[in-house]
């Protein structure tokens, strides 16, 4: 069963993947891009933790976990540029 | 004493005067004269054994593996030229105490004299050919800052970079000599290497060292083609020429050539170049210095030919020779320094030293002219004053030297070489003392006080004093420093001046006469020497430096013109150059590794990896799209890197990746935001076809590794199978990084704290100028949106902030076993402290923040360094690691490795560094005094009158 629904995932996380490449490439101006990015780290998250569980490792734990923490910083940090020009004020 | 002590004591004492300066320049000299008359009273302590034969040592391992020790020993010829440094040393520092004017810096003098000074008694008594070495070169370190010392003086500078460039250069082959010699003779230890003439002079390298360590000794001690930085060096300070020129820097050379007469002369090539070279520089010398009209430059030039003449002597490579040139060392010792030190005096009355303005000064200078007559007489060669005597003995070896088959060729240009010697001695009496008293000299000249003509006058009663008696009071040491620089007991004659009507004296009686006779018709020759060409060689000098210069700089302009895409250009193909040369002329094996199934999900990853780097290249040239762009690469990057089992080094790749783009997004703001076409059509194309060449390339090399099994065993076995015995961990990355390699990350994290310091600075520097006004004045390049700190971003940014720090003190913790260590913890803490300022402002953060970040990084540099020196108590290397066991009751027991406390300092210079860096690149955009008085640019509680002010 598991293996099942790993493989679904998987292919649901691979084809989004696909999905964000296409719109950063495609997207109209920057914060579309930026936001597809996002999106596509997020979807790595994902795939990081599939991956943990199809071999039964918790080593992929910490990247997940960072990824989350300070994933986030970077689209920040893009988003500030957009609006403000100038990221730290 | 011993003789480490007295090869320190100058260098110990060099701090003295420096520092004295500010209690007075009679305290700045007599700290000067204290310590070297200690140094001096610390040889003559050796005196007794030294006259008994014995050689005393002292010997210290150093760096043995290199066969570089501190050895030190004193027989006959270190301790009579030791004596001579310090003794004439302390001469000329009473001398510089009356010579050397208000307005110049003494303590600076005095410091760069008393290190000179350690480094030629360095010179004298190493026992060690390399510690030789470190000395000769100090030697040239030290006589460029003292001949440079009147920096003001455009000819004082060019003077020292001259004397710089020879001796340094001959410095350069000296090195190679004494490696060569060491190597031949199969140690560096000079007493072992002059008991072994014969196997050295067997050995192939013996020529090659010879002529090597003879070009160091040419260099230093002026001899010819050598000769023309040493009437340059004479715009140093009168008291600097009289030590380098006299007693010490020159003599280096000659005390080099005696120190290895034992084991590198009795063949004919050292015959042939050291007498030939000795000769011609003696004669050449002689002839210029008596057209010379500036005293100093005429005493330069009588100083190469009296160089050359024991050049001379110790070519001749018989016992005989070799107690002439020792005799004349003394000697010349005692008249060169005193007769500088009275063209000195005459310069520094008179304010001038061209002898052409001069004539007259017996009457008034009694004093002066007293001394530098009976000096220069003694150049002369005139008994019964000391010069005389080695002279005569020079030219009665001369006479019977036979050169090439023709007997009479050496005697004759002795003669000759003698013959100009005495007219220029003569002539610097006659034309600056004798004649009539003239009224247009610059200053009205008068004897100077004690203090400037106590130390000629001492040399000069020795000149007399040697020359009456020389048995009784040089006859002994002369003996034994012959002994010790022949190698063994020889059979001299005594010293006596007369010895009967001989060769010699005809010789000397025929170059006396000529002298007179030159003298008399100097002033028809003159004309025609001035008239004569003659090569100039400064010109031809500079000439020289100025063309190799511009060589340099066609090759680096060539390679590095400052377009990135030129370096980039040339490394690529050279690699590329490589890499082909390589395959084409190496072999590679079959594929021993079958390929691995692709699996569908990498596939797609791999596939975002193509299409971005595909993007980037297309996009490039709008910046903030590529930058997004590279985003993904560096995600696809880490999933790469955990998917092929490395954990660390993905996170790595994630905090890096999340510190690269705010750096990048900080500079961009200054920057455009298109990149212009500026190269031509074929121009990029050339670079893509480099590029795509390279890529490919290592596309196709990397293939071929993997698919092959490794041709040695790798190291990773090693480091498997010892990371826990060795270095007490399970994650081998980080052991390698704080154990195994842990060198090479102290080293690291010292470059990574200069670099951001190196940030800091330029910002600073940059910020003082007008830069900063254009900078807060600039528009932006779009209208400016929203908040400047949104309620939102500072309330998730300050929440995040301890679990973040809490991450960073968990991936530190767990490190030496699991994923992680301080260089990755350092990033997540950096980039914690880096959400604070990019959410509530820099004020809001720089306010908060209690610690300079230069103090972070020195003490992580500080706190690694003494880790890896607590090693030393256990007696271990440099950062050899241990670890242990620790037993809290209710806990289990946990390791406790010392590699954990340099992860400690690794993680604090990371912090550090990383937010100097950050930090300075963000105080550009900064505009100081504009943070709102709320801890958000609204104010959270409206109905608060108040409104919830920080105060």
């Amino acid at each position: 069963m598991i293996e099942t629904a790993l493989t679904f995932a998987f292919g649901c996380f691979g084809l989004a993947m696909l999905m964000n490449l296409w719109k950063i490439i495609t997207a109209e101006g920057v914060g579309d891009r930026v936001l597809a990015l996002d999106t596509m780290v997020i979807n790595s998250i994902a795939i990081l933790v599939l991956m943990g569980i199809s071999e039964g490792t918790e080593i992929f734990f910490e990247a997940t976990m960072i990824i989350a923490m300070l994933g986030f910083v970077s689209t920040v940090a893009y988003a500030r540029f957009m609006l403000r020009g100038n990221i730290i004020e | 004493m011993s003789l480490f002590l007295i090869a320190a004591l100058p260098f110990l004492g060099a701090v003295f005067p420096a520092l004295l300066i500010r209690a007075g320049r009679n305290a700045c000299s007599s700290a000067a004269g204290a310590v070297t008359l200690l140094a001096l009273v610390g040889v003559l302590l050796h005196a007794p054994e030294v006259f008994r034969g014995e050689t005393v040592t002292a010997r210290a391992p150093w760096l043995p593996q290199l066969g570089m020790n501190a050895n030190f020993f004193m027989d006959g010829l270190g301790f009579f030229f030791a004596t001579m440094i310090l003794g004439i040393g302390l001469l000329i520092i009473i001398y510089a105490r009356h010579y050397l004017s208000r307005e110049d810096p003494m303590g600076n003098f005095y410091t760069y004299l008393l290190l000179f000074q350690g480094a030629m008694v360095g010179i004298v008594l190493s026992d060690n050919i390399l510690l030789l070495v470190v000395f000769w070169e100090l030697t040239s370190l030290s006589s460029f800052l003292l001949i440079g010392y009147w920096r003001h003086l455009p000819a004082g500078r060019q003077g020292a970079r001259m004397a710089l460039a020879v001796t340094g250069g001959g410095g350069l082959a000296l090195i190679g000599g004494m490696l060569l010699l060491g190597h031949a003779a199969g140690s560096y230890d000079l007493t072992t290497i002059l008991e072994r003439k014969d196997q050295i002079q067997a050995s192939p390298l013996y020529v090659p060292a010879l002529i090597l360590i003879l070009l160091g000794c040419f260099t230093k001690s002026a001899q010819f083609p050598f000769h023309f930085w040493l009437p340059h060096a004479m715009a140093a300070p009168t008291p600097v020429s009289a030590y380098l020129h006299s007693a010490t820097m020159v003599k280096a050379g000659l005390f080099l050539m005696a120190r290895l007469w034992p084991v590198l002369s009795g063949t004919d090539i050292w015959f042939y170049i050291v007498a030939s070279i000795g000769m011609i520089t003696m004669v050449l010398g002689a002839v210029i210095a008596l057209f010379k009209d500036d005293l100093k430059a005429l005493l330069a030039f009588s100083t190469v030919s009296h160089l050359g003449l024991i050049t001379l002597l110790l070519g001749l490579g018989t016992e005989e020779a070799a107690m002439a040139a020792v005799f004349h060392i003394m000697n010349h010792a005692t008249f060169k320094a005193a007769l500088f030190m009275t063209a000195g005096i005459v310069d520094h009355e008179a304010h001038t030293r061209d002898i052409k303005r001069l004539g007259g000064l017996r009457v008034l200078m009694p004093v002066t002219f007293v001394l530098a007559t009976v000096a220069s007489l003694s150049m002369a060669g005139i008994p019964p004053l000391n010069g005389f005597l080695s002279k005569e003995l020079m030219l009665d070896a001369a006479a019977h030297t036979i050169w090439n088959g023709s007997e009479w060729l050496f005697p004759v240009l002795a003669t000759v070489g003698a013959l100009f010697s005495a007219a220029y001695s003569f002539r610097y009496v006659v034309h600056t003392f004798l004649g009539p008293v003239r009224d247009d000299y610059p200053h009205k000249p008068h004897d100077p006080g004690i203090g400037m003509w106590l130390s000629p006058a001492i040399l000069v009663l020795l000149v007399v004093a040697i020359g009456l008696f020389p048995e009784a009071l040089a006859g002994e040491i002369v003996r034994t420093v012959t002994d010790a620089v022949i190698g063994g007991h020889g059979h001299y004659h005594e010293l006596k001046i007369w010895h009967g009507v001989n060769t010699a004296l005809i010789m000397s009686g025929i170059a006396t006469v000529g002298g007179l006779i030159l003298l008399a018709l100097h002033r028809p020759l003159d004309v025609a020497w001035l008239a004569a060409p003659r090569p100039e060689a400064k010109v031809i000098f500079d000439a020289c430096i100025g063309a190799l210069i511009r060589a340099a700089r066609a090759v680096t302009d060539t390679l590095h013109d400052g377009a990135l895409s030129r370096y980039a250009a040339i490394f690529t193909l050279f690699t590329v150059g490589l890499g082909v040369y390589a395959f084409s002329t190496g072999e590679i094996g079959e594929a021993t590794r079958p390929m691995n199934r692709i699996e569908v999900l990498p596939l797609i990853v791999w596939f975002c990896l193509i299409g971005a780097t595909a993007c980037v290249v297309a996009f490039h040239r709008y910046r903030v799209i590529a930058l997004v762009i590279m985003a993904i690469i560096g995600l696809v990057v880490t999933l790469g890197f955990n998917y092929f089992s490395a954990p660390d080094l993905a996170l790595t790749q994630l905090s890096v990746e999340v510190v690269t783009i705010i750096l990048l997004l900080l500079a961009l703001n200054f920057m455009p935001k298109r990149t212009p076409i500026e190269s031509s059509p074929g121009r990029r194309l050339r670079d893509a076809v480099l590029s795509i060449g390279a890529g490919v390339g290592v596309g196709l090399l990397l293939y071929a590794i993997l698919t092959r099994d490794f041709a040695f065993p790798s190291i990773s076995e090693y480091h498997l199978a010892n990371s826990y015995k060795g270095g007490g961990g399970h994650n081998v990355v980080n052991v390698i990084l704080v154990d195994f390699r842990g060198f090479d990350t102290f080293g690291e994290i010292i470059v990574l704290g200069i670099a951001a310091v190196v940030i800091f600075a330029l910002t600073e520097a940059i910020l003082r100028t007008s830069v900063r006004a254009k900078l807060l004045n600039r528009k932006p390049d779009w209208p400016v949106a929203g908040d400047s700190h949104p309620l939102m971003m500072v309330v998730v940014t300050r929440l995040m902030m301890p679990v973040a720090l809490m991450v960073a003190a968990y991936i530190f913790f767990r490190g030496h076993n699991e994923p992680g260590g301080g260089f990755i913890a350092g990033l997540i803490a950096a980039i914690a402290i880096v959400m604070q300022y990019m959410a509530s402002g820099f004020s809001w953060a720089a306010a908060r923040q209690h610690f300079p970040y230069h103090g972070i990084i020195g003490s992580g540099v500080l706190v690694a360094a003494v880790t890896g020196m607590g090693a030393w108590l256990n007696d271990k290397p440099f950062l050899t690691s241990d670890y242990g066991y620790i037993h809290i009751p209710g806990l289990e027991k946990f390791e406790w490795a010392t590699a954990a406390l340099f992860d400690v300092g690794v993680f604090l210079a990371v912090v550090g560094a990383v937010l100097l860096a950050l930090e300075s690149l963000s105080r550009y955009a900064w505009r100081p005094n504009t943070d709102s008085p709320y801890p958000m640019d609204i104010n959270p509680a409206r109905d608060d009158p108040r409104g919830g002010r920080e105060d």
